[in-house]
């Protein structure tokens, strides 16, 4: 019996955690109006978020388009289509490869510390003096970085499908000889605004809500050690490319599969 | 945390970029607009037919590309496709009698205008047109008549 009993509590505790998880989503996005009066708060977040994640977004987009471009071409030209290189480029990375790579770095670069600072501020004891001054934690240090979060990550996605198309281009038009012209007015006669680029928005910013909500979150829920907070940053990456990957999927099937 | 000047600047510079890159992808990604208008003189070339020419292909002579075709029309009078094309200054000696075709670049590729010189005195110049054309070959229309002709023949 009592393997029975340690799956049930392994159950209970992820039915608990994720109930948790959602109320203090709630309470997030009923926070977010205060935040009116206080934009300097976001902009401050933002600039952690968003501004400090550039440098890794273009750079990775500029390779992962000029991979795109590369592993693209030797398929493509087998066939003699290497005219629709700038099509496969764009909408690879407009598609899938933007939002979805945009926000496992993400994660990875703004999501960890996010869950870092909260755990640590919760660990010494921050948090409480916050509410012991009748300052509400959720509204003044979760809700700005949650809205961080959830504003950078469309713009980070758009910033690396841009710099990818552009790595394409580089290596499709300036290494292996596609022409120019065909390279671009394939792409804008098979890309479409609504269907791709809008699309592809919509992904990321879906993205942007699930990983700003979970870094924020495991911070908030931390154990208030040092290694609670090392677990709590672990499980930020892990949870976000996993809640990211599923995500993709559920959304690629609404956009794009069964009609 | 740097001086929160620095920081409004940057994240308005950081916004900023996030909107010009939706931006890009909008208007030269996809198929909303096309601008940078090449420079070049201007012909133009009515055909019966332009198969699946798109704006921006290349012109071509002797398989080198000489310019691009930068826009397409109809002519609501003779029910003909007008191709307008931009050539390259540089080249600037084709007789009038040169003649335009579209074909195909590959079994699936991209079609292409070629132009071919003949061999008159005069040369074209800016916003004059190419008279003998060669409509794009509709692979459906040429499958159509090779079976017409054969059922003809076996009567």
């Amino acid at each position: 019996m009592g393997w029975i009993r340690f799956l049930g509590r392994i159950g209970l505790r992820f039915f608990e955690r994720l109930g948790r998880g959602h109320l203090f989503l709630v309470q997030l996005l009923a926070a977010l109006p205060s935040l009116l009066p206080r934009p300097g708060l976001v902009i401050r977040e933002l600039y952690s978020a968003g501004v400090r994640s550039m440098l890794i977004v273009v750079v990775s987009g500029l390779f992962v388009g000029m991979v795109l471009g590369l592993q693209g071409y030797n398929t493509l030209s087998k066939f003699g289509a290497a005219e629709s290189l700038g099509v496969l480029v764009a909408l690879s990375l407009v598609r899938e490869l933007g939002p979805v790579v945009t926000a496992l770095l993400f994660a990875g670069r703004a999501g960890t510390s996010l869950t870092a600072e909260i755990g640590l501020m919760k660990a010494t004891e921050q948090l409480s003096s916050m509410e012991m001054m009748a300052v509400d934690p959720i509204r003044r240090i979760m809700a700005p970085r949650f809205l961080a979060g959830f504003i950078a990550m469309p713009l980070l996605a758009a910033i690396f499908s841009a710099v990818g198309v552009l790595g394409g281009y580089f290596v499709g038009v300036g290494l292996l000889g596609v022409d120019s012209g065909v390279f671009w007015s394939q792409m804008q006669a098979n890309v479409a605004l609504h269907a791709d680029v809008i699309n592809g928005v919509i992904k990321s910013a879906v993205f942007g809500l699930v990983a700003a909500w979970i870094a924020v979150f495991e911070g908030y829920d931390a154990v208030p050690t040092s290694e609670g907070v090392s677990r709590a940053t672990t499980r930020t990456v892990v949870n976000t490319a996993l809640a990211v990957l599923a995500l993709d999927f559920v959304l690629t099937a609404l956009m794009y599969g069964v009609s | 945390m740097p001086h929160s000047r620095t920081v409004e600047i940057a994240v308005g510079m950081f916004v900023a970029a996030g909107l010009a890159a939706l931006f890009l992808l909008a208007m030269k990604v996809s198929n909303l607009s096309s601008f940078a208008a090449p420079q070049g003189y201007v012909l133009t070339a009515e055909f019966q037919n332009i198969g699946g020419l798109k704006v921006r292909a290349p012109v071509t002579v002797a398989g080198v590309q000489v310019g691009r075709v930068i826009g397409i029309g109809f002519d609501n009078t003779d029910y003909e496709a007008v191709v307008r094309m931009a050539i390259d200054p540089r080249y600037d000696k084709f007789p009038v009698d040169t003649s335009a075709a579209i074909y195909t670049a590959g079994l699936l590729g991209e079609k292409y205008v070629a132009l071919v010189p003949g061999g008159a005195p005069t040369y074209l110049k800016n916003g004059d047109r190419i008279k003998l054309t060669q409509s794009a070959l509709i692979l459906e229309q040429v499958i159509g008549q090779y079976l017409f002709n054969r059922a003809d023949g076996q009567k």
